[in-house]
């Protein structure tokens, strides 16, 4: 087994959309992605948007990020507000966006060697303490592009965890993989989480999934993007993604989505 | 191994076919002597020091010129991959001068520098740098977004996301475009040796001239062979241990594998 203690996070983060709005122009029109979009997270929250394509939600997390401007409205972090991309909070993308000029090792190394108040023993313990997390601790020195994608979204997993951020952004992390790799990867998820207590955002189009790990399932609409609607999953955890009261969950979820789906043509 | 042997026998049967092709008489002696004669003048070259001389004098003039095409070309690159500005003026320019084959720099750098070092140095930077600044700004410009990105959130911005990101991530497109301005640089040097004829050493193509003006055919071929073999090696010693190290890393190329 692994020893967690050695791993216990610090703090995660409050995190709270404030009325964020943002356009997209291009050159023959304007897409208004989000519209006055509010949410509040709370710390050590897992919170999934699901929502049918379009409907802003890689541009919300980019936004939580930082990695995108609002035109309207602002993101808070811990009570601070978002101006740029920060390590505390990381972004897992839907590639696995390891670099592929470092091996596994040193894609785990890489946020880390940005953290100075590290000495290079404590790096090289943390970096391999995370690939054994994900269970990867012999493909250390292995190179990217020897990895199956199921085994690289570990290693992402693994490099996201490493500087110990207090927020994780997913941005369908699980869309390229089979069904079997992927409910590894929800153990592995939830294990992680229970043991660390970040405050995740997950973004997914599997709504079983999204009831699977969320404490909160967030359903947004296209054109312009919105929130409409919440669903608390109340399930006692380790949830298993095949079980009835969640598939009832997901049911309520999929209705709702399809509700939007139909009005969303008719507007 | 067995590659070793496909190649000497491939070189092996090459020197046959040129030895039968003497021997047939059909080709006067002094148009096409034979490998022996071209042999003994190399041999006659390598040993009075003429040779090693004329290789010292090019390739001095090869390193130097082809490091400040690279010191120029490569940051010239990366402003041009990252600047919509430099990308109007400076990037269209490059892809302007690029076209021009480098001999045509000699009759503008002989009057510019007169029959001097100098005219070759900027004969051969002039045929290095655009080659190299417009694989640089390809490179750049063709590196997944989304490594930036992630760097981003992990802290990395500046001169860190620089050094430890964009060049490391187009290495692929810089080492290729470095090997390209490589051979440009050969190209370009060898034009001017040939035709700029300066006392302050004598290179590999002033040798080749000289063969031509003295319609010593085996000097000409002699010289030839030792321009190949010198570009071959530099491939396999400048480039190889990269592309090898790509093709480990990156798992391009698998097709050779
Ligand atoms: N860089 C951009 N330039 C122009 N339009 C954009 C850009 N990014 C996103 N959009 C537009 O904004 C809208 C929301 O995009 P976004 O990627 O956030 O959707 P999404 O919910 O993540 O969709 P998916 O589920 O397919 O990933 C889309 O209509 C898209 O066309
Ligand atoms: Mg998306």
């Amino acid at each position: 087994m692994i020893d967690h203690s050695k791993l216990q996070a610090t703090a995660s983060a409050k995190l709270v959309v404030d009325g964020v709005s943002k356009w997209f122009r291009t050159a023959r029109d304007t897409v208004h992605a989000l519209d006055n979009v509010s949410l509040d997270i709370a710390e050590g929250e897992f919170v999934c948007l699901v929502g049918p394509s379009g409907c802003g939600k890689s541009t919300l997390l980019d936004i939580i990020a930082g990695l995108t401007k609002p035109d309207q409205g602002r993101v808070l972090a811990d009570d601070q507000i978002v101006a740029g991309p920060g390590r505390h909070r990381l972004v897992m993308f839907q590639e696995s966006a390891l670099f592929p000029w470092l091996t596994v090792l040193g894609n785990v190394l890489f946020g880390l060697k940005l953290k100075q108040e590290l000495s290079k023993q404590d790096r090289l313990q943390i970096a391999h303490d995370h690939l054994k997390l994900v269970g990867l601790e012999k493909f250390a020195h292995a190179n990217v592009h020897e990895l199956s994608g199921g085994m690289k979204q570990r290693v992402a997993l693994a490099r996201s965890l490493a500087p110990d951020p207090r927020v994780l952004l997913m941005d369908e992390p699980m869309a390229a993989l089979d069904a079997l790799t992927r409910e590894q990867l929800y153990g592995d998820i939830q294990r992680i989480w229970e043991t660390r207590r970040k405050t995740i955002v997950l973004v997914t189009h599997n709504v079983r999934e999204a009831c699977c790990l969320g404490d909160r399932v967030i359903l947004m609409s296209p054109h312009p993007g919105r929130v409409r609607e919440q669903f608390r999953i109340d399930l006692p955890r380790p949830r298993d993604i095949n079980s009835i009261e969640l598939a009832s969950h997901a049911r309520a979820v999929t209705s709702a989505l399809k509700g939007y789906l139909v009005s969303g043509a008719e507007e | 191994m067995s590659r070793a042997i496909h190649g000497t026998l491939f070189f092996l049967g090459l020197l046959a076919v040129w030895q039968l092709a003497v021997m047939s008489g059909r080709w006067s002696p002094v148009l096409l002597p034979g490998p022996y004669s071209v042999g003994e003048y190399l041999w006659g070259a390598a040993t009075d020091g003429t040779l090693s001389e004329a290789c010292i004098v090019t390739m001095r003039r090869l390193l130097i010129g082809y490091g400040i095409g690279l010191l120029l070309g490569l940051p010239l690159g990366m402003l041009t991959s990252t600047s919509q500005f430099f990308q109007d003026t400076l990037g269209s320019l490059a892809l302007g001068m690029q076209t021009l084959p480098s001999v045509c720099w000699i009759p503008l750098a002989l009057l510019w520098f007169g029959q001097t070092e100098t005219a070759m140095l900027f004969v051969v930077v002039m045929g290095t740098l655009w080659s190299v600044l417009i694989a640089t700004d390809t490179g750049a410009r063709s590196i997944s977004p989304i490594y930036a990105r992630a760097a981003r959130t992990m802290g990395s911005e500046g001169l860190h996301q620089w050094t430890r990101v964009i060049i490391p991530a187009s290495l692929p497109y810089l080492i290729s475009g470095m090997k390209q301005g490589w051979a440009f640089a050969w190209r370009s040097l060898m034009a001017a040796e040939i035709y700029v004829t300066i006392l302050t050493g004598f290179g590999l193509g002033h040798l080749l001239h000289y063969g031509r003006e003295l319609s010593a055919m085996d000097q000409v071929i002699g010289i030839m062979l030792v321009i190949v073999v010198i570009g071959l090696a530099a491939d396999k010693l400048l480039f190889s241990p990269w592309e090898r190290f790509l093709h480990r890393r990156w798992g391009t190329g698998l097709l050779q594998g």
